[in-house]
């Protein structure tokens, strides 16, 4: 069964339409990639589904349950979890903290343990200390862990946000250009972090403009263009298909219909 | 009937003092991002000043112009000292900063005048006008009258002059508007001015009415400021309905409830208000990106 | 903020508390004293609230007040003993910041600021126009907290500047711990966390309303606590408690500290409670230097005062 089922999603601002009737499916393990020109909608597309914007229509189910439009945080429970194309890190906090916050969910108890900083909370605060500085050894940020993460470079806080979102031990990860910013070799670590996380289970929803990472790692593509899906399929197939070409390279569609729009 | 006349005569006579002062607010909230919370200190300034130069000997127009210049002066002096120099502070740093440069008038006019109550004569007698079985003083008349006037101008100002369209356009986007080589620093100083200016106006109208004494500026900073938030904080037209209504409301209030709680219930208004509509009645609604 | 650095910050407010009354000139400084631990109180309850959470409040003295009138009114109506009373205005306080927070704390910035000053002042106005039961403007008198009799009984024997300075000073240790073991604990990141980004707090599994509401009612219960221990030590209470202009000293004497720390906050709260003292020889002045700090310090010292002479002790290596 698939653990993410996207059923006819649409949302609209102000009368434009900037997501409409968008379904796919992604499976555990499976890497999937949304990919569009820019303004195809996307990040919109990611933030429904994430719970940041009500969907105007359609539906998103996690696991077989429908989700559609509750909020972020009890997503984020059920094993969904995000990074952001426009960064959203926690500036003043330290590098370990903003990781640590993603275990906000393994390590909560009571504000009572909390205020008299009671054992119980100690020891979960402790164990989520121990995952949190694995966790920044494998995005190779350990040695800055005490830093102020407003103090690091673009790159670094990209992976400080994948970091984070897999502090929350996710069944889902939707990451939204994590490459962005990046350098070649920047970017090949991404790479094999994604193929890795998919390998051990993990279902992968991407938003990336490199075409080559895409290409390379995705099981299935998802095309958006204007807000609708144009294709989908497998990388061959949809790197070959006549529509999206045409919206890459900003052709006229060859559909009469559309040709007054 | 009657009864329900005279209250919103009133009404509409605080409320347009408040319109004024929601004006102010608002004025500098576009071109600064700034809550101005010495903005009453401005009303209060007019009506002082011109009670002092009045006393000293100055015909009453005159004297109301010199404390109409003076506060003008005085809200520049406030920019270019204190809002300026902390451009890009958070939020609750301006508010103690506005507080704080309000505090300072306050003491300062209570050294260089007095801790007394103040009133000048009306501008038109006293002897109140029937209408439809109710009264209202002439001097509600010039409050009101006045409080449109100024509307009225404002809207000439900011939609037929380049000055005004400027003003508009740092409200809208200060990067755009400098990039096409708007004086963003001169519309603040502007704003500043233009804003305390309306104040003292309002001081000036309102004093033969409610009378002036140096700490009568904080509970017409919080009306006016909620005032403001009920119309929509930056829509001038928000202020004008939003000052009003809470005019009215208290006026109400106080002839049909309790003259005690007539303040209580326009705070519970605003709040109502804020919970069902947080972007107040006039606000721009606006989606946080990602 | 390590543990380390919490031991050190409790550790360096201990001595000052114990240390300090040595160089006291005579026992009017006790009372001072007494005072500035009260007010230091209430704003580290704020840095909870704006520090952390990075949610402003203009209308804390409200929740000042209520503690306060609980242990002028509670002790003479219900019987109760002042010391439950306090135990009483905090339940009150945090119960009535829980329903008023949850709709409240959807707004931000300056809108969030004018619904909590309408809170504020509605408590101000009932505490001033319920002349029976409040005595009105005039205020009311405060049953004593006995407990200086007892210690007396016991043969501790301690003037009122003396025992009101210590029993503040040690509520006051008390606060900080309580803040300063939350600064480092799963709510307390959560707080930090939604302060920086609510979106991404949220998508890491934070119930930001849920958060920001703990946080509010923290702050209103250390607001209460103090307006409590203020009425007890004055043995009388006025509206004023609960005014506006309290409100607004206590933001500021947060923000004047650095609003961020706990030591700051005492810092700020000294800062602000000692102004008027030294001013009262200058009574004519006072409003005019108080305003004048308030907006040199914002300006010039934009961190809080604390952060910011640390920053230039450690030289410019940022």
């Amino acid at each position: 069964m698939s653990l993410l089922d996207v059923q006819g999603l649409g949302i609209s601002f102000g009368g434009l339409k900037a997501v409409n009737d968008v379904s796919f499916k992604v499976s555990p393990g499976e890497i999937v990639s949304v990919i569009g020109p820019n303004g195809a909608g996307k990040t919109t597309l990611f933030n429904m589904i994430s719970g940041v914007y009500q969907p105007g229509r359609g539906s998103v189910s996690l696991n077989g349950t429908e989700v559609t439009g509750i909020a972020p945080n009890r997503l984020a429970e059920m094993g969904l979890s995000r990074t952001f194309q426009n960064l959203q890190i926690f500036q003043e906090l330290t590098v370990l903290d903003n990781v640590l916050a993603g275990y906000h969910l393994s390590e909560r108890g009571s504000v009572w343990a909390d205020l008299l900083s009671l054992p119980g909370m100690r020891r979960r605060a402790a164990e989520a200390r121990q995952g949190a500085r694995k966790l920044l050894e494998r995005v190779r940020l350990d040695k800055a862990a005490e830093q102020v993460a407003g103090n690091l470079s673009y790159g670094a806080l990209k992976r400080l946000e994948i970091a984070r979102a897999l502090a929350l031990n996710p069944k889902i990860l939707l990451l939204d250009e994590p490459a962005a910013g990046c350098n070649a070799v920047e970017t090949e670590e991404i790479d094999h972090l994604i193929a890795e996380l998919a390998a051990s289970g993990i279902a992968i929803l991407l938003v990336e403009h490199d075409m080559k990472l895409v290409m390379r790692i995705s099981n299935h593509i998802v095309v958006l263009d204007h807000g609708e899906k144009i294709a989908e399929g497998d990388p061959a197939t949809v790197s070959r298909d006549p529509a999206v070409i045409a919206a890459y390279l900003g052709t006229e569609e060859e559909e009469p219909a559309h040709a007054d729009g | 009937m009657d009864a329900l006349l005279q209250f919103l005569f009133s009404g509409l006579t605080v409320g347009a003092v408040y319109a004024l002062v929601a004006l102010g607010f608002t004025i500098i909230y576009n071109a600064s991002d700034v809550v101005n919370f010495a903005q009453g200190e401005f009303v209060m300034l007019g009506g002082m000043i011109t009670v002092f130069t009045f006393e000293a000997g100055l015909p009453l127009p005159l004297a109301a112009l010199v404390a109409i210049l003076v506060t003008s002066a005085i809200g520049v002096a406030l920019n270019k000292l204190a809002i300026e120099p902390a451009r890009g502070a958070p939020v609750v740093s301006l508010i103690i900063i506005t507080i704080g440069a309000s505090i300072v008038i306050r003491g300062a006019t209570q050294l260089i005048f007095d801790k007394q109550l103040h009133r000048f004569p009306s501008f038109s007698g006293d002897d109140p006008i029937h209408v439809l079985g109710a009264t209202i003083l002439p001097q509600s008349l010039w409050v009101i009258g006045g409080a449109l006037a100024v509307f009225v101008g404002l809207w000439i100002f900011f939609t037929r002059t380049l000055t005004g369209k400027a003003v508009l356009a740092t409200a809208n986007n200060r990067v755009a508007a400098q990039l096409v080589g708007i004086n963003t620093g001169w519309v603040m100083t502007l704003s500043f001015g233009l804003s305390a200016a309306i104040g003292a106006f309002a001081g000036v109208l309102v004093t033969p009415i409610t009378l002036v004494g140096y700490d009568v500026g904080v509970a017409l900073a919080l009306k006016g400021f909620a005032a403001a938030m009920l119309g929509g904080m930056g829509n001038p037209k928000g202020a004008l309905v939003g000052g009003l209504l809470l005019g009215c409301f208290e006026a109400l209030t106080a002839g049909y409830l309790s003259s005690q709680y007539k303040e209580a219930v326009a705070f519970i208004v605003i709040l109502a208000v804020l919970f069902v509509m947080p972007q107040g009645l006039f606000g721009r609604k606006s989606t946080e990106r990602v | 903020m390590t543990g380390r650095n919490k031991w050190i910050s409790l550790g360096v407010l201990a001595l000052l508390i114990a240390l300090l009354p040595l160089f006291f000139p005579s026992g009017y400084y006790y009372r001072v004293g007494a005072l500035i631990f009260v007010n230091a109180l209430s704003v580290v309850g704020l840095v909870i609230l704006i520090g952390y959470a990075g949610q402003i409040s203009l209308g804390h003295a409200g929740f000042a007040g209520i503690g306060a009138y609980a242990c002028a009114l509670a002790p003479e109506h219900l019987g109760l003993h002042p010391a439950l009373a306090v135990v009483l205005g905090a339940v009150v306080s945090g119960v009535m910041a829980a329903l008023i927070g949850k709709p409240i704390l959807r707004l931000k910035g300056y809108y969030l600021g004018v619904a909590t000053l309408g809170f504020g002042i509605l408590v101000s106005m009932v505490l001033t126009n319920e002349r029976a039961l409040t005595g009105g403007p005039d205020g009311m008198n405060v049953a004593d907290l006995g407990l200086r009799d007892v210690l007396r009984d016991m043969g501790w024997k301690l003037s009122g500047g003396e025992f009101w300075y210590m029993l503040c000073g040690v509520v006051l240790l008390v606060g900080a711990w309580l803040a300063l073991n939350l600064f480092d604990s799963p709510s307390g990141r959560a707080m930090r966390a939604l302060h920086g980004s609510e979106v991404a707090a949220a998508t890491v599994g934070v119930d930001v309303p849920r958060q920001k509401l703990r946080a509010f009612v923290i702050s209103a219960v250390y607001a209460s606590v103090a307006g409590s221990l203020l009425a007890l030590q004055n043995g009388f209470i006025t509206p004023d408690v609960a005014g506006f202009m309290h409100s607004v000293e206590m933001v500021t004497m947060a923000v004047l500290g650095g609003v961020g720390s706990v030591l700051g906050a005492t810092f700020g709260a000294a800062i602000l409670t000692l102004l008027p003292q030294v001013l009262t020889v200058f009574a004519e002045y006072e409003q005019l230097v108080l305003g004048l700090v308030m907006v040199l310090v914002m300006i010039f010292l934009p961190q809080g005062l604390l952060p910011s002479i640390a920053r230039r002790l450690k030289g410019r290596d940022e």
